[in-house]
């Protein structure tokens, strides 16, 4: 049963990412997208990270998705060719990704890697122990994080404003 | 029977190779940006396909600082787009080669 649900949610999620790499209107990328969020979330359930797969729906298919589609709105993007299928490109992306493919694939058979069944009844649903983790041994990087967070936003804010003499150097 | 280890690290593998490819053939900056993100996302699905696989909370709490990280970088670039835009009326890369020249 586990396997079936694996089989679909990995077919469909890889489907939906095709389809973000190969849709021709960037409308369509940013709804595939959504799709292929949607169907990591299931993937993350099916790992047992309940939490997770709440944040990426809230943060991911909630936030930057619906960034992505109001910068779409937003900059008018005609004209053009979608793709740009230059030989030496396209040979280096598939050479790379059957080799980054086929790497992982020896590892998790031979490398050091459990093969088993997974361990335990899934650690990262339990919210309270991953709330210890966060504020007793990864309490700097939770700062750090905020920091960051504050940092971004400065940027946005000074990147957004009209910088003055644009118009007269364009 | 639930699906071993090496089954999500090949999907997360192959998640990762159809974003790159995505960077490499679209020309379109949203677009490779969006590719980017399917990149990040499967990264972290061999995060917690690990932890799980493991018994460690480790994967799982790192994926919690991508998330954030990747929020964050959302915004500054799409922030930087729009002033690309704004400063040269288009995001097809392949006019964007001030570089080149």
């Amino acid at each position: 049963m586990e396997q079936i649900a694996f089989t679909c949610l990995s077919v469909f999620t890889l489907g939906c990412a095709l389809g973000v790499v190969f849709g021709k209107n960037a409308v369509n990328g940013a709804m595939c997208l959504l799709l292929c969020l949607a169907g990591i979330a299931g993937l993350f359930v099916q790992l047992h990270a309940y939490l997770l797969a709440f944040i990426l729906v809230w943060i991911y298919a909630g936030a930057v998705v619906a960034l992505f589609l109001f910068i779409i709105m937003l900059l008018d993007m005609k004209g053009g060719q979608a793709w740009r299928f230059r030989g030496i490109q396209t040979f280096a992306g598939l050479v790379t990704g059957a080799l980054l493919i086929a790497g992982l694939n020896l590892l998790a058979a031979r490398g050091q890697v459990p093969s088993g069944p997974p361990v335990g009844h899934g650690v990262g649903s339990s919210l309270k122990l991953y709330a210890y983790q966060l504020f007793t041994t990864y309490l700097l990087p939770v700062e750090v994080m905020g920091f960051l967070l504050l940092i971004a936003m400065l940027g946005v804010i000074v990147l957004s404003r009209r910088i003055p003499g644009e118009e007269q150097a364009r | 029977m639930t699906p071993s280890l090496q089954a999500y690290v090949m999907l997360s593998a192959a998640l990762f190779a159809v974003g790159f490819l995505g960077v490499l053939v679209r020309r379109n900056t949203l677009v490779i940006y969006m590719c980017l993100e399917l990149m990040l996302v499967a990264a972290t699905l061999g995060l917690v396909a690990f932890s799980r696989f493991n018994g460690t909370e480790d994967g799982d709490v790192f994926v919690f600082f991508i998330l954030t990280v990747a929020a964050a970088e959302v915004a500054v670039g799409l922030a930087i787009i729009v002033a690309l835009f704004r400063a040269r009326q288009t995001i097809q890369v392949d006019r964007l080669d001030s570089l080149k020249r």
